[in-house]
């Protein structure tokens, strides 16, 4: 442990910019695909184990987009829908029959169209990872401000993930289909009654939370590289955000994700051999407090 | 007894020697034309699924590729080699599990380990037990051939090894430290054996041969971590004037891709030693010129007509390019071929006494061949060397080749002071 590289950080507006700002984007990129983890679960009560993947589909679906067009908008929209699509049709066809069986049936399912995302992932694209490459419109010089570096590209995505989750937040909360979607987690037999499809709407939240996967996956795609099975360690890291917001809590997933990607950024500073058990510690002692998470008993 | 009874009883004799002779034709000589005709089935555990799935692919490609060159030159006296292959998925149990039924149920006679360090360790401890020639293609962990208490009479190492890599990289990065003013390093490796293992001799022998260098900081990414950006800015407030990294393939990559938007490389020159192998240098779209690399597997270097002809040949075969694995079982077959040649004989005993000290013509040899040094089983005298990157074919233009004279003065002293000689 290193405190004296953290208070010496902490007195450096250079290093505290830097980290900040590499702690956000850490952060809110983790933030899509735990929200859409916590949603499904808010909902559906449903853990979904293959929600790493839905990100590992929407990364190559916007790289293959991208190589076709040359355009990373395009990409990028075209890969958050078409997951959001392939969501909704696995939620129909698979998801909605496990729904009311043990936890362990849903595990397995998941785990079948993990390995069959990963192979199939392997088949059309290549078992070699693959990297997009930095659209051009992002090829310049990172900002600098107080000393400290921002990347054009990082301060983008910040923008469009801040966007996501304030438009996500009025949905859920301001909106009559975000009513519709709360009361169908609270009670869907009586949501039914009342006239609404729920089938519809666990089809339409599983889609939304494949859509965020999706999205996450492919404004990261610039970034990191692609190969089957990449979708591993972002599910892990998306419960430990869940855990620690509330599951089923969009504002804990946002909560979660920034504490994780601040606590990483500076953690490496002050405790560079033990950034991953930072985290955990951070996990247990949020359970020890509060068993249901920060945000818990929200949705 | 009449005449005709002696014929008689002669002519059954005849008869009944000439019937056994029959028998004996119609199962014995086919009993000893099919032990000719069997093929000679070699094993390959390897990793072919998870993310390294392509090493694992390029080893399998590069043994295939060699294979059918012997097999279509008639063999060993017309028996053909049968490659079995397993998947490990990377887990050193299956690993082991896989050598045992590839001798005991698939009856394969040699084992060809193309295995990371993690499976080569595992899969050491199995050959001990059952005494099958194998060689050992990928793991570059010194101690697995240079540590008398690991090494088996019957298992080779036939890849790159860790401290000769140290020490032609760290005698390569002394001098351009020295001539660029190169003072303060920093280190970012990947957080397992191999990445500690390597960074930990670079270092040492960097200070051993640049005494004004000075090791500033560290900082350690997991295997298969996909956001580096933590790494990054910890490198940013450092301030280093040069950094090594041992990261590979897709980390490698991703590393490369997210340190560009920071324009890191433009104020710290890279030391990466992974960087110059095909499936790294063409995933990187926007590859930045000035990196620093060794040279893992280019066809440009060695620069002979042997080793272009056979990355090309590689290239055209697969439609894809070999890998830094794939030249280390390309040798692997070719010390197994040659063994064969000489002894006649698939008695691992024997093979590995064939091989144990042989030096055979090979594309990727510093001087167009490699040698098996017979007191600790290990390849030396392969083609190792360092240069900058330009973001286009061949990539690593220029390329300083390592002296092996120097890796050897070098190995002798580490392995006295590790108690290993």
């Amino acid at each position: 442990m290193d405190f004296q590289a953290l208070l010496s950080c902490f007195s450096s507006a250079s290093c505290v910019v830097t980290q900040t700002t590499g702690g956000l984007i850490s952060g809110m990129l983790l933030f899509l695909v735990a929200a859409g983890l916590s949603l499904i679960f808010g909902t559906l009560k449903v853990v979904n184990f293959m929600h790493g993947s839905l990100y590992m589909l929407g990364a190559y679906f916007a790289y293959s987009l991208y190589v076709a067009t040359g355009s990373y908008t395009v990409a990028v929209i075209g890969a958050a829908l078409g997951v959001g699509l392939f969501g909704l049709i696995f939620e129909r066809l698979f998801m909605s029959r496990v729904y009311n069986t043990d936890v362990l049936m849903q595990l397995l399912v998941c785990y079948g169209f993990i390995l069959i995302l990963d192979d199939a992932v392997k088949i059309i694209w290549g078992a070699e990872f693959l990297s997009m490459g930095m659209p051009a419109a992002f090829q310049r010089p990172p900002i600098l401000l107080a000393g400290g570096v921002l990347p054009v590209f990082y301060l983008f995505l910040i923008a469009v993930t801040l966007v996501v989750a304030l438009a996500l937040g009025l949905l859920i909360s301001k909106t009559r289909a975000g009513k519709i979607v709360r009361a169908a987690a609270i009670n869907p037999s009586m949501t039914s009654a009342l006239g609404i499809n729920t089938a519809l709407v666990f089809g339409g939240v599983f889609a939304l939370g494949g859509l965020l996967a999706g999205l996450s996956g492919a404004l990261a795609a610039p970034v990191r590289s692609m190969v089957s099975g990449m979708g591993f360690s972002i599910l892990i890291e998306s419960f430990i955000v869940t855990v620690i917001g509330g599951m089923g809590s969009i504002t804990g997933a946002l909560v979660g994700a920034l504490l994780i990607g601040l606590v990483r950024s500076f953690g490496t500073i002050g405790f560079p051999l033990f950034t991953e058990g930072i985290m955990f510690l951070f996990m247990t002692a949020i359970l020890i407090a509060k068993p249901s998470g920060l945000f818990g008993k929200e949705l | 007894m009449s005449d005709t009874t002696v014929k008689s009883r002669k002519r059954r004799g005849l008869i009944k020697a000439a019937g056994a002779l029959t028998a004996a034709a119609g199962l014995g000589f086919p009993y000893i034309s099919r032990a000719q005709d069997k093929p000679i089935r070699v094993g390959v555990p390897t990793i072919l699924s998870g993310r390294v799935a392509q090493l694992g692919i390029s080893s399998r490609n590069a043994i295939q590729m060699e294979v059918e060159k012997f097999n279509s030159a008639g063999g060993l006296g017309g028996r053909k080699i049968e490659v079995i292959t397993r998947d490990s998925k990377g887990k050193p149990e299956e690993a082991a599990n896989n050598v045992r039924q590839l001798v005991n149920g698939d009856g394969c006679e040699i084992i060809l380990s193309a295995e990371s360090s993690a499976g080569a360790f595992a899969v050491q401890e199995v050959i001990r037990e059952l005494k099958v020639l194998c060689l050992h293609t990928n793991s570059e962990t010194s101690s697995l051939t240079a540590d008398p208490k690991i090494r088996v009479p019957t298992a080779f190492r036939t890849c790159r090894q860790g401290i000769h890599d140290a020490i032609v990289s760290a005698a390569y990065a002394g001098n351009v430290a020295k001539a660029g003013g190169l003072k303060t390093w920093m280190s970012c490796s990947p957080d397992y054996a191999y990445g500690r293992d390597n960074t930990s001799l670079f270092l040492e022998y960097l200070k051993k041969f640049n005494p004004d260098v000075e090791i500033i900081g560290e900082t350690w990414p997991k295997l298969f971590q996909a956001d580096y950006t933590e790494n990054i800015t910890k490198i940013l407030q450092a301030k280093p004037q040069a950094l090594y990294s041992c990261l590979w393939a897709g980390d490698l990559v991703s590393f490369v891709d997210q340190a560009g938007i920071y324009n890191l490389l433009g104020q710290t020159s890279l030391f990466a030693i992974n960087m110059a192998d095909y499936t790294t240098l063409t995933a990187v779209k926007n590859l930045p010129a000035g990196i620093h690399s060794a040279t893992r597997y280019i066809k440009t270097y060695p620069a002979t007509a042997e080793n272009e002809a056979w990355g090309e040949a590689y290239h055209n075969k697969f439609s894809d390019y070999p890998t830094n694995w794939s030249w280390e079982n390309a040798v692997a077959a070719n010390f197994v071929f040659e063994a064969l040649k000489k002894t006649k004989s698939t008695d691992s005993a024997k093979l590995a006494e064939a091989i144990r000290g042989s030096k055979i013509k090979s594309p990727f040899g510093a001087d167009g061949s490699v040698t098996m040094r017979a007191e600790d089983q290990t390849l030396i005298g392969y083609a190792m060397g360092w240069g900058t990157t330009i973001p286009k074919a061949p990539y690593v233009p220029k390329v300083t080749p390592g002296d092996w004279k120097a890796v050897l003065e070098h190995e002798a002293e580490w392995k006295k002071k590790m108690g290993y000689a």
